[in-house]
């Protein structure tokens, strides 16, 4: 089985570590934030000037002045800080975010990332994505293996233009979780019954499979 | 306006000197910490041709948005446009132009043009689309792109509370861009929720320093919420 959104967020939820600062991006991503363990202490960042995100207000909390970058109302917890975009982006930019998680529509074996324009469709903007994976060394990117149709997603080179060149090295797909070395994607794990040939199937750029893949584990909900 | 005294008492007053082709810096994240009145009154004013930079367009009706009604914006810097079909349209048949760019490079084009640096190098959009045209230089074994720094005409600057020598202070997440806007335009005007006594507000605590405002006034909001999350 494919795994569902949550058990990706509880995936990635496990290369947390005590102490860590982590920008989370919308989507996928965002429920990162609802698996990091118990005992652990991670402060995350809103590219919108936060770092120090709480969980949702209540009804009687919300505030107009108090958003994250995917505009939703959010608290800020005890130890927060607030700033200017400028700020915010000179910590990323600076390499002091720890662990970044975001969401692609392809990734490549050169580590290339694109995910913020698709040729032909309304183009939107690519945010603080661009900056994002520029200024981090550790990212992990969340998404589909490959697309309804069965398009593989990870590829041996982005079709669609780039957010960023050269800077993925970890990917999470709801299949299987690769690293990215020397130009190939390497299978290190899969997810509970998915067969190693399916992730061969759906992975068109160079995929070294090693002799164990083991599975993921999730706890029976 | 006497000395240090930069409060106005009308919106017209605010925005006095705006003229069509001119370029507007605008604080603001979505619709939060955005300076709607002084939007509002661009609209009022009805003028056209202008250049905004600004990390959002608003929405349908709202904020920057009300701009596009009677298409008084002819080109737009910003890293996110996705909220609102208006402005899609203009996009679509041509009317407008959009200069998408990274948010953080955004940000720092205003704290740049505000700070008198004419440009800036970032390893941000090396080997994108947004490194077209633009010199790439290697430091230290990478490869970083040449940004040039904005300023504008004006700057329109939403803040929480002001004394009458300029200083601002911003409130919660309202703040985001509003400092960088107000150092980069050569009229900066910020409106606020509240105008303070002299001295009340701890020079220590000061987000913008009155050097940057040229004009205070207080207005009332209505600080729409774009995503209303809560938790039971």
């Amino acid at each position: 089985m494919a795994l569902s959104r949550e058990q990706m967020a509880q995936r990635v939820a496990r290369e947390m570590q005590d102490g860590y600062y982590v920008n989370l991006g919308i989507g996928i991503p965002t429920l990162v934030a609802n698996y990091i363990p118990e005992g652990m202490e991670v402060m995350l960042q809103s590219e919108n000037g936060l770092l120090g995100m709480g969980a949702f207000p209540t009804d009687a909390e919300v505030d107009a002045d108090m958003i994250n970058a995917g505009k939703q109302t959010v608290t800020a917890r005890i130890g927060a800080s607030i700033f200017s975009s400028a700020e915010s982006f000179a910590m990323i930019r600076g390499g002091h975010i720890d662990l970044t998680v975001l969401g692609a529509f392809e990734v490549d074996v050169e580590g290339n990332i694109a995910s913020w324009m698709i040729p032909g469709k309304l183009v939107k903007g690519m945010g603080g994505a661009m900056d994002l994976v520029a200024g981090a060394d550790n990212i992990i990117v969340t998404m589909t293996h490959a697309s309804k149709d069965g398009e593989s997603k990870l590829l041996s080179r982005c079709s669609l233009p780039l957010t960023g060149a050269g800077c993925i090295k970890r990917v999470l797909t709801d299949l299987a979780y690769l690293e990215i070395q020397d130009g190939a994607f390497i299978l290190k794990e899969r997810a509970p019954g998915v067969s190693v040939e399916e992730i061969v199937a759906k992975t068109a750029g160079k995929l070294i499979v090693p002799d164990h893949v083991p599975e993921m584990q999730f706890a029976a909900q | 306006m006497a000395g240090f005294d930069k409060r106005v008492y009308s919106y017209e007053e605010a925005m006095a000197g705006l003229e069509d082709g001119m370029t507007v810096i605008s604080g603001g994240f979505g619709l939060c910490g955005i300076p709607e009145n002084l939007i509002a009154e661009i609209q009022h004013r009805g003028t056209r041709d202008l250049t905004v930079v600004s990390n959002n367009c608003g929405v349908d009706g709202f904020g920057l948005g009300v701009l596009l009604v009677d298409r008084q914006i002819r080109k737009v810097v910003a890293s996110y446009v996705g909220e609102n079909a208006l402005f899609e349209k203009q996009l679509l048949s041509g009317e407008i132009e959009v200069v998408l760019t990274p948010q953080g490079t955004l940000a720092e084009k205003m704290r740049a043009g505000g700070a008198g640096i004419p440009a800036f190098f970032t390893a941000t959009g090396v080997g994108t689309p947004v490194a077209d045209g633009k010199e790439v230089r290697e430091f230290k074994g990478r490869q970083y792109l040449m940004e040039e720094s904005i300023t504008g005409d004006f700057a329109i600057v939403k803040g929480w509370k002001a004394d009458h020598f300029g200083n601002v202070v911003y409130r919660h997440t309202a703040q985001n861009f509003n400092p960088l806007a107000a150092t980069a335009g050569k009229i900066t005007v910020v409106e606020v929720e509240e105008i303070v006594e002299p001295g009340e507000l701890d020079p220590s605590q000061i987000h913008t320093p009155g050097i940057y405002v040229d004009r205070v006034i207080c207005g009332t909001f209505e600080k729409r919420i774009e995503q209303r999350t809560v938790r039971k």
